[in-house]
């Protein structure tokens, strides 16, 4: 029993000690106050860096530097006095071709920025806004099936089938009215073999046939699956185009999307240009205004027209069935002040096929009047006898009716609305619809102080239970004591390494789970030195209580370990948010303090100890 | 320190007051389960769902005045509490038709600005839908059980049946136990004090499986003593690692408790009550059931092969 470590364990030990060191190093530095700049489309431009400095110097802000990574640019500020003042300046020259925002970068040194970044903290601990937000599948669903009735009416027109007004309800799905069978049957061969996606159904009743449709199994989930992916993507449109450093935008179980927004403190715009889906419609208006009169009292609306509500007087109007152009075709907007009437206007550019319908349909109506549809979901839901309902709000209000004076192409403006929210309507059709509605169901906001505040006192609970802990092994076992705590400082420092190296962020939890590892990460050591106290008092020789200590210990540190992985990983895998971050940091101090409590300290020990044949007595 | 290690090295009847002991547990978990079906959780919005909205005021606030203004502004529900100062508050809402998150907290906050105490922060704002309330509380239930489930198959397959319905036993009795003071006590119960009840299981299982590895041990070595003195053997010569694993790590919950900060202050307060909990059940509940059970050394001779291959690993 000489209780050696050959030299290539040392060496092992030296190299995760080093790594951990090498690791847990960026943590150490604070951070630096900066501005990001990235481009609102395409490339970085590559003057931008010489442009900003000649914008920043004749501000009166000389003191910066530049970094760039994943093409963004960003300007490092000595303060937060400088940040704001150069935000400021930036977003005037920059601001049409750029979002700028605020933003934090580690003060790491370049030679250590490569091998490693700090941990990226949670919301709790830095500050800003979380979203879950829920993506009204139904509505998704209901208005992809509502396409059909319109390609239907023409298909069967063009096929010359003769038919009744299709209509659509979310209980059937489209419905045709035929008079005879022959037409009906015909009507469905026809369709069924134009469109793959959907299902169909023959019925009767005493006076007329019915085909209904409805999308199919799998073109369901596709819509769902495309609607949430659509919404992600135009939500990260909207939080780049509000200018937040480093947001976090990703799905979240089959209909959920999590939103983090780091920094941002206005969570009521944040909130408000995330959820809206407020897009615009152009349609011709149909007939006079006695017609919209008579429709709007008797409820009879013509079958080409539609029923709608003027903002301006709350009156009725009556517009073509048929969409001229609608937000999905808009290319880009702007908003601004309309130079002939001094009221807020958007400005909009079409795509390809939208400037060429407006183009022909404009030609066609020359001094007749179009309108502007502005509409609007919104969607909350409340708890009723133990149930979700959920209640679905849709406004379509026509804001502005003007008569064609010339022929529209890809470029026009509209008016009819206030300057606010003309300028969050162009924010909102520069980055596109929701494709479906969005409720938010959690949120939870933390200011930048408590965020502060939660570090500080976390890591001064971590100190303190730390300082107690060490100071009573070195008291209660001595030498021994020592090498355990040793192990235990050795433990933090992979602890931090690990989580800088993970892509996972450290919230309040998580410094709970860090706490209690250190707690108990010493009932390793003190389960072996009981063990080799123990085998010393039974009359055990020093060496031979040494690794028996070590061995018989294992199997209980491993098995006591294992069932804590175990309640850990079931944590970590139903576990929401917070408690996420809990489990993570308790497993990952599971495994690091079983590398240093007992690799570690046997390897000290060993150096210490092992090999002396005349010791008598141990320092434990 | 000296008397210390005599009081840990020292041997005792431990299992000799075990009949005492049952009662006791008995007693505290008919107090708890009677407490929880009275009274119940105090659950946080994580669970109810609603809103949550903590803000700081620059000098003490005087809650009765802020809960008449809300009580005014048709908040007459909102309950109004210090957090951590006598300058923080806390205001608790339940979820309510027809407003949305951005409307409450438009709203609350005006109420607050003008509720004649000086200048507000909005510190954290949180709001949870009612759906998402209900998915946290089945998924935490979930959690629980299925925690305790595959910790129950681990110890089967590691120890002997009659070890793992002790091991349960025991935890079983921590968590409701532990679960009894929140429900006396009505400090709320969140998402964090969730995740301490699990690390409770966790750590009372430690406590326990420390013991059991000592019992099967001493099953194989000392031969010709009983199941009860074989048991009080083992928990006496583990009695001292017990007593300063849950010393050292009390002593860390309890800078986390007092240094901590309001906000994991429930958290580290259920994991104290369960190590406490923990600590005494791994040996009065645990292993106490397992003599109830009627170990026999016959039961133990299969796991020697396992264990052993184990042991091979260092």
């Amino acid at each position: 029993m000489i209780n050696k470590y050959p030299l290539w364990k040392y060496i092992l030990l030296a190299l995760v000690l080093a790594c951990g060191v090498l690791f847990a190093l960026p943590n150490l530095y604070g951070d630096h106050p900066a501005v990001q700049l990235s481009p609102r489309s395409g490339d970085i431009s590559p003057d931008l860096e010489a442009a900003v400095s000649e914008t920043l110097n004749s501000g009166g802000v000389t003191d910066f530097s530049f970094r760039s990574s994943d093409n963004r640019l960003l300007v490092i500020l000595p303060d937060g006095e400088t940040q704001a003042k150069a935000h400021g300046l930036i977003d005037l020259a920059h601001g049409d071709r750029n979002t700028s925002a605020l933003n934090l970068v580690p003060a790491t040194p370049a030679w250590l920025r490569q091998f490693a970044k700090p941990i990226s903290l949670g919301l709790d601990l830095r500050g800003g806004v979380h979203f879950l937000m829920e993506v009204d599948m139904e509505s998704a669903i209901t208005s992809a099936e509502e396409r059909y009735v319109d390609e239907f009416r023409t298909q069967l027109r063009e096929n010359k089938v003769r038919f009744r007004s299709p209509s659509y309800d979310a209980e059937r799905g489209v419905t045709v009215r035929f008079a005879d069978v022959l037409q009906r049957d015909n009507a469905q061969s026809l369709l069924r073999q134009e469109y793959r996606d959907l299902v169909f159904e023959a019925t009767q009743d005493a006076k007329e046939f019915y085909l209904h449709a409805r999308l199919s199994d799998e073109a369901r989930e596709t819509e769902r699956r495309s609607a949430l992916q659509q919404n992600i993507i135009t939500l990260r449109n909207r939080v780049n185009e509000l200018g937040v450093a480093e947001p976090i935008i990703q799905q979240q179980g089959r209909e959920r999307i999590l939103v983090q927004l780091p920094g941002v403190q206005d969570t009521a715009q944040a909130k408000e240009i995330l959820g809206a889906t407020a897009t615009l419609e152009y349609r011709m208006v149909y007939g006079t205004y006695n017609d919209w009169a008579d429709a709007a009292q008797s409820g009879r609306v013509p079958p080409n027209a539609k029923l709608y509500t003027n903002r301006e007087d709350g009156g009725p109007v009556l517009l073509d069935r048929k969409v001229i152009v609608t937000g999905d075709q808009i290319k880009d907007a702007s908003s601004g002040i309309d130079t002939q009437s001094g009221s807020p206007a958007v400005f909009i550019s079409l795509d390809g096929a939208g400037a060429k319908r407006m183009q022909r349909v404009s030609a066609d109506n020359i001094g007749n009047p179009m309108a502007v549809v502005f509409i609007e979901n919104r969607v909350t839901s409340r708890e009723v006898d133990g149930k979700i309902v959920r209640d679905r709000e849709r406004v379509e209000e026509v804001i502005n009716i003007a008569t064609i004076r010339d022929v529209l192409s890809h470029r026009f403006q509209t008016t009819g609305l206030e300057t606010e929210e003309a300028r969050d309507l162009s924010l909102l059709l520069r980055a596109g619809a929701l494709k479906a509605p969005v409720e938010i169901v959690e949120e939870r906001t933390v200011g930048p102080s408590l965020g502060q505040d939660n570090i500080d006192r976390g890591r001064l609970s971590v100190m303190i239970g730390l300082a107690l802990v060490l100071v009573f092994m070195a008291f209660y076992y001595r030498v021994f004591g020592v090498i355990a705590d040793c192990a235990l400082v050795a433990n933090l420092v992979l602890i931090m390494a690990v989580l800088s190296a993970l892509p996972t962020t450290l919230t309040l939890p998580g410094i709970a789970g860090i706490v209690l590892t250190v707690g108990m990460a010493v009932d390793a050591n003190v389960l072996i030195f009981e063990r080799i106290r123990e085998e010393l008092r039974s009359g055990s020789a020093v060496q031979a209580a040494i690794n028996s200590g070590y061995e018989k210990a294992f199997s209980t540190i491993a098995d006591a370990n294992i069932t804590t992985l175990i309640a850990a990983v079931v944590l970590f895998v139903f576990g929401t948010g917070p408690i996420k971050g809990f489990a993570v940091t308790l497993s990952i101090g599971i495994v690091t303090s079983m590398f240093t409590a007992i690799f570690g300290t046997r390897a000290i020990v060993n150096w210490l100890y092992g090999g002396k044949r005349g010791l008598k007595a141990l320092p434990i | 320190m000296a008397r210390l290690k005599q009081l840990v090295e020292a041997r005792y009847d431990i299992m000799g007051y075990r009949r005492p002991a049952m009662f006791l547990s008995i007693a505290l978990m008919v107090i708890s389960v009677i407490a929880l079906a009275l009274r119940g959780l105090n659950f946080g919005i994580d669970f109810t769902g609603g809103y949550v909205v903590e803000a700081g005021f620059e000098q003490p606030a005087d809650l009765g005045e802020i809960r008449s203004s809300l009580a005014e502004n048709g908040f007459d529900d909102a309950v109004v509490q210090f957090f951590g100062t006598q300058s923080e508050v806390m205001v608790r809402l339940a979820p309510r038709e027809g407003l949305s998150g951005a409307d409450i907290n438009t709203q609350v906050n005006g109420v607050l600005a003008g509720a004649g105490q000086g200048p507000v922060d909005l510190r954290r704002v949180e709001f949870v839908g009612p759906q998402v309330g209900e998915e946290l509380r089945e998924q935490g239930g979930l959690s629980v059980l299925l925690a305790l489930g595959a910790i129950v198959i681990y110890i089967w397959l590691r120890f002997e049946k009659k070890f793992s319905v002790g091991a349960v036993a025991a935890l079983i009795h921590d968590v409701v136990i532990t679960l009894g003071v929140f429900a006396i006590s009505q400090i709320e119960f969140d998402l964090s004090v969730l995740a301490a009840l699990l690390a409770v299981i966790g750590y009372s299982l430690n406590d326990t499986i420390v013991v059991f590895d000592r019992i099967r041990e001493n099953f194989l070595t000392l031969r010709k003593s009983n199941t009860v003195d074989t048991i009080n053997v083992s928990i006496n010569q583990t009695l001292s690692r017990t007593i300063i694993t849950s010393f050292t790590t009390l002593l860390v919950l309890l800078a986390l408790f007092f240094i901590g900060g309001e906000a994991i202050k429930s958290f580290s307060m259920a994991l104290i009550i369960g190590v406490v909990v923990g600590t005494y059940s791994s040996i009065y509940v645990a292993s106490s059931s397992v003599i109830s059970l009627g170990l026999q050394r016959e039961d133990m001779l299969p796991v020697e092969k396992e264990g052993s291959e184990l042991d091979e690993i260092p």
